[in-house]
């Protein structure tokens, strides 16, 4: 925001903008590390990393609480309008996805890849591998957008979720498959699908950020809409 | 004052087929200059009887000033000249045949600087009723009573009626000459900053007032509080060095505003 608008004439209320937007950008930056370690110890069966990402979850709630609390002293003490007050209603619902999405980064880690090596086909592992790219991906794009302030990027963010979204299916499906046709899979399919589902929330929730970063980017609430076109000058 | 001939009369006619049916005052292509320095340039605006209408912007951009076209206060200065149309209630107010002392009472206005008269606050506001012809005692009492209460000064005020105006506070000033103002029930009011010296609950009980007004009234405020401006009005017109930058529905204005020098005035930035 700091960037597309001249100075406030108040230099503490930049100051306190500024400092919400890089907290903002710290805890997600945190988040990008959790789910990267949440999606290596899924895939490795790496217990001392899937710790890693259970403890490292406190620090992303504090975050939280840290940049809420400043976000209604701005509130309390400036009354912010227009693109100020966009962006402090922004940052609020993005926070809050953010620390939702380390929750589900920590089930991501607790599901177990040993079990699932010995009783799924080997393809199914490279599909949630690959589901997990792109949903790393969608939070690396959707936390750039939000630094640049660069609605567009949102815009693209927003329409690959559909991509994680089809992996979802396709995965789920297979895991089903095989729990019809081995019984002794069962346990190991389910695992896959709880991690499946989380990664598929992440990617829901990295689209809401990127509908946040085009409201308070261009104040208009796309929800619900239709993303095509979205850009282009209208009425 | 010298009609738009230039235009032509679609043009005019095509502006009043678009205005909602409710519009009672009507400022177009206005223009106004002391001597030879424009202040005012090309304003277009229209106010909705039953809302409230909130004028705000940098000092010295024109808003007392064109608060003064709307009940033709600018004609008492002779250097100051107007060009263009207001219209209140369809009617050319600048016209010749239009009579100034009845549009004053149609056109209510509060000034930026309390200017109680000197004379009792009974009197002050008694005055208008009188002029309109309110001479039973009991009907002024009541009347006096009323717009004391209704302009939240009757409790502070009620035992000391009598004393000199000028006795009281600016904040008591401010409100009195609002009382001034309501006494003689004009159809618009024109407010010019009228909570500058109030306190927050004066403030608020002000702002209550605006809204219990707008049911029967036409309301234009002038007011350099942000917040206030968000809080009582439905529509609010930007203006910048004599300009109308922007008019919009308030809580749009607010939240997404079009202009970029809107968005800076609104949020404290350099321009
Ligand atoms: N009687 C006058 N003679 C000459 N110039 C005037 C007169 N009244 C106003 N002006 C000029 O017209 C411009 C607009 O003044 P106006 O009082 O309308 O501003 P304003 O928006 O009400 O400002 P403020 O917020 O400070 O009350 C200013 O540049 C002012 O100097
Ligand atoms: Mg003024």
């Amino acid at each position: 925001m700091q960037n597309r608008h001249s100075q406030h004439i108040s230099r503490e209320f930049n100051d306190e903008l500024e400092t919400i937007r890089s907290q903002v950008l710290r805890m997600g930056g945190l988040l990008e590390t959790q789910l990267d370690k949440a999606i290596l110890a899924m895939l490795d069966n790496d217990a001392v990393l899937a710790a890693e990402v259970k403890h490292g979850d406190a620090e992303i709630n504090q975050m939280e609480m840290e940049i809420d609390a400043a976000c209604i002293d701005v509130v309390a003490r400036r009354q912010p309008a227009a693109s100020d007050l966009r962006f402090i209603i922004g940052v609020f619902k993005t926070i809050a996805e953010l620390e939702r999405m380390g929750d589900e980064s920590k089930r991501v880690a607790k599901m177990s890849a040993a079990e699932r090596a010995s009783v799924l086909p080997v393809e199914i592992n490279t599909e949630l591998r690959h589901m997990g790219e792109l949903v790393q991906n969608m939070l690396h794009d959707v936390l750039d957008a939000f630094a640049r302030m660069d609605a567009s990027a949102a815009v693209a963010v927003a329409q690959s979720d559909e991509r994680v979204d089809d992996k979802y299916e396709l995965i789920s499906t297979a895991a089903m498959r095989c729990m019809v046709e081995d019984s002794a899979s069962v346990s190991a399919a389910m695992s896959l699908m709880w991690a499946a589902r989380s990664l598929e929330r992440i990617g829901d929730r990295c689209q809401n950020v990127a509908e946040n970063v085009i409201y308070l980017v261009l104040g208009r609430d796309v929800r619900h809409l239709p993303l095509d076109g979205l850009l282009e000058p209208s009425g | 004052m010298p009609a738009q001939s230039s235009k032509p009369d679609l043009l005019q006619n095509s502006l009043l087929q678009n205005e909602p049916d409710d519009v009672v005052v009507s400022i177009r292509q206005l223009h106004v200059s002391y001597r030879q320095r424009q202040v005012l340039q090309d304003i277009n605006l229209s106010l909705r009887s039953q809302h409230v209408t909130a004028l705000i912007g940098p000092s010295g951009c024109g808003k007392s000033t064109l608060l003064r076209c709307l009940n033709r206060l600018n004609d008492l200065d002779e250097r100051c000249t107007v060009t263009g149309q207001v219209l209140v209630n369809g009617r050319d107010i600048y016209a010749v045949e239009e009579d100034v002392v009845s549009l004053r009472r149609e056109v209510g206005m509060v000034f930026q600087r309390p200017n109680p008269f000197p004379k009792s606050i009974f009197d002050n506001v008694a005055y208008g009723l009188r002029l309109l012809g309110v001479s039973t005692r009991s009907d002024l009492q009541q009347q006096v009573r009323k717009s004391l209460q209704d302009a939240a000064l009757w409790d502070e005020v009620r035992d000391r009626l009598h004393s000199s105006a000028l006795e009281l506070s600016n904040g008591q000033q401010q409100r009195l000459v609002i009382a001034r103002a309501l006494a003689v029930q004009p159809k618009i009011l024109l407010l010019d900053e009228p909570a500058s010296n109030l306190d927050p609950i004066s403030m608020l009980k002000l702002e209550e007032l605006i809204a219990t007004l707008k049911i029967n009234y036409t309301i234009l405020i002038v007011t350099h509080n942000m917040q206030q401006a968000a809080r009582v009005s439905d529509f609010t017109a930007f203006m910048d060095a004599g300009e109308l930058v922007e008019f919009a529905a308030t809580s749009d204005l607010f939240t997404t505003p079009k202009q970029r020098r809107t968005e800076d005035y609104i949020t404290g930035r350099y321009g």
